[in-house]
């Protein structure tokens, strides 16, 4: 799935509350702009994008916003280390081909990464599986399988993980689910695994300065 | 690259709201142009148009840099083959840049045959053409000359220097030379550097040039003959690598001028018979030795090359330039990885950029035509920075 363009999402306010104000900023898959321009807004950050589609980036340009056509899995590498205070992947980690080198991407080119994705391991997805054998489908996983755009889907616990194995400290948790705000959580509680709908994690590099 | 390439119509009264102007600036003796290769050109004249109104804290000022075979009649109607100016889809009322909001601004570039200094105008020493003794030049020295005539004019600080093709390494070069004297830079289609495929193509060119006998070593002008042939031959080599294999394909494809073949060497394709007017028309209108000089500082231009090879450090002064790198998918002269390495030395850099890679199978020459999603780009880039100079 592509950031969905919705203004006013659920995780858009969360982010919100994340970011210091006048903060260097890069949203990578930022659709037509509108968290960063939430965020330029709200936090007066000074904000990049990174977004796939030539429409989209048009559209951002006439929103008076800096953003360069390109992808997560091939174009972070552009960008010099440590250039912006936090980069934002906002339910795009599933959809690239490299989750494990865009994530050490991410905290390479910034010192915190602020990183949303669906929770497969929420307990309406394990019931769909189990009770009926099929690839779920739930608000979150909307399409068919052979329509999503998501091959690299994951669990919390997975994402705990992986940020272990990366030396990444997790600084916030959030557990989204639509229409509610988000609940800030322990991501290693096991419960949480079940309850997540979605996450939206905040990340350091560890021995990052506070 | 192709300024026949446009179609628009202008009506007279498109053409009085343009408000145009302009004229030939010289330079006197007191301001000698130095150049790269460490010649010096003094009284050197650049010839310019303008369009629209310097505002009063003179802050609307946009210089066009044109491509190799441009002018500055980008809007315009041209005074000798009266054919509409080469970027009226860009430039003109209701366009991304229009004279009602911005001062528009083109001059021929240093080098050229349409009324600025180049091989073709008279060596005051001799009283003759400079034919092969004119100095070589480059894009700097271009940018340089671009510079003098800018602040002739009474402009401080460009509020966009804008170009396509050749233009577009202007305003690179510009961005590396004078960034405090720019506010945003658009460069479309276009390198750092010519690579060794754009070096190959360029070479052909010159050699058709000065195989024909009548280039007379340069000299034509002053014998009273002109490479004519040679020249043709050039641009129609060139004309190819400005379009594209599927552009041609569907314009021509294998169809023929009449019915049947002609069992010779007639042109009996449409693809033929397009390349030869092509080249016939282009010599109306451009000098042989102009066409050698500026094909050769496109070869010389290499941005990174002053910067120990590092092109990021071309931009470390330009931090504060709001730039726009636009590339079109069909472009196999200056193709999208091109555009993308500027992109990323001016990420390196810190400096704020834009970058769009826009689907066109019309090749290189698609930044001259009507690209819906290039205007709109433009024009989101140029409003959004017109925004951002007004709240400082």
């Amino acid at each position: 799935m592509s950031p969905s363009e919705a203004a006013g999402r659920e995780d858009f306010r969360a982010i919100l509350g994340m970011v210091s104000p006048g903060a260097r900023v890069l949203d990578i898959g930022c659709g037509e702009g509108a968290l960063l321009d939430m965020l330029g807004r709200g936090k007066q950050v000074e904000g990049r994008g990174l977004e796939i589609d030539a429409a989209n980036v048009s559209l951002c340009l006439a929103r008076g916003l800096a953003v360069v056509q390109g992808d997560a899995d091939h174009d972070l590498a552009d960008f010099p280390n440590q250039a912006f205070d936090y980069a934002v992947l906002s339910q795009t980690l599933q959809t690239v081909r490299q989750p494990r080198q865009v994530l050490s991407e991410l905290l390479r080119i910034a010192d915190r990464a602020i990183v949303s994705f669906p929770n497969f391991a929420h307990w309406r997805v394990r019931w769909e599986l189990l009770s009926r054998g099929r690839m779920p489908m739930t608000g979150v996983l909307s399409q068919a399988w052979y329509e999503t755009d998501n091959i690299h889907l994951c669990t919390l616990r997975d994402f705990t993980s992986l940020c272990e194995s990366l030396d990444l400290n997790i600084e916030a948790c959030a557990a989204l689910a639509e229409g509610q705000s988000a609940r800030a959580i322990n991501p290693q509680r096991p419960i949480e695994n079940w309850r997540a709908e979605a996450a939206l994690f905040l990340l350091s590099r560890k021995g990052l300065a506070a | 690259m192709d300024k026949d390439a446009t179609d628009a119509g202008q009506s007279a009264e498109q053409t009085r709201a343009l408000a145009e102007d302009g004229g030939t600036i010289r330079f006197g003796p007191d301001q000698p142009l130095r150049l790269d290769s460490g010649a010096s050109l003094s009284g050197i004249e650049i010839a310019y148009r303008t369009w629209g109104v310097l505002n009063a804290d003179r802050s609307n000022a946009v210089l066009i840099c044109h491509a190799l075979t441009g002018d500055q009649h980008v809007a315009g109607a041209h005074p000798t083959t009266g054919k509409p100016g080469w970027w009226t889809q860009m430039v003109g009322p209701g366009r991304p840049l229009d004279p009602a909001k911005h001062f528009i601004i083109c001059s021929n570039v240093l080098g050229g045959c349409n009324g600025s200094t180049g091989p073709a105008s008279i060596n005051p020493e001799t009283g003759k053409p400079w034919g092969l003794a004119f100095p070589v030049i480059t894009i700097p020295d271009m940018v340089r000359a671009q510079a003098m005539l800018v602040e002739a004019l009474g402009i401080e600080t460009l509020f966009s220097v804008v170009g396509g093709s050749m233009g577009g390494m202007q305003v690179l070069q510009w961005a590396a030379d004078y960034p405090e004297r720019i506010f945003s830079a658009l460069c479309i289609a276009s390198a750092p550097r010519h690579s060794a495929q754009n070096i190959a193509f360029h070479e052909v060119g010159r050699q058709a040039v000065m195989a024909d006998p009548d280039w007379r070593g340069g000299e034509y002008a002053t014998l009273g003959v002109r490479p004519e042939k040679g020249l043709a031959v050039a641009r129609m080599a060139a004309h190819i690598t400005y379009l594209s294999e599927p552009a041609l394909q569907r314009k021509f494809g294998r169809e023929l001028q009449r019915d049947g073949l002609s069992w010779g060497f007639d042109a009996d394709f449409q693809v033929e018979s397009y390349l030869r007017h092509q080249g016939a028309s282009f010599v109306d209108r451009f000098d042989a030795n102009s066409y050698l000089y500026i094909t050769r500082a496109l070869d010389y231009f290499d941005l990174a090359a002053s910067y120990d090879g590092l092109l990021a450090e071309a931009f470390r002064k330009a931090r504060d330039v709001r730039f726009c790198v636009l590339s079109f998918t069909s472009d196999w002269l200056y193709p999208t990885p091109e555009g993308r390495a500027i992109v990323r030395a001016l990420n390196a850099a810190g400096a704020r950029v834009s970058f769009v890679e826009i689907q066109s199978d019309k090749g290189h020459d698609a930044f001259l035509l009507d690209e819906p999603v290039m205007r709109s780009a433009v024009a989101g880039f140029l409003d959004s920075a017109a925004s951002a100079r007004a709240a400082k």
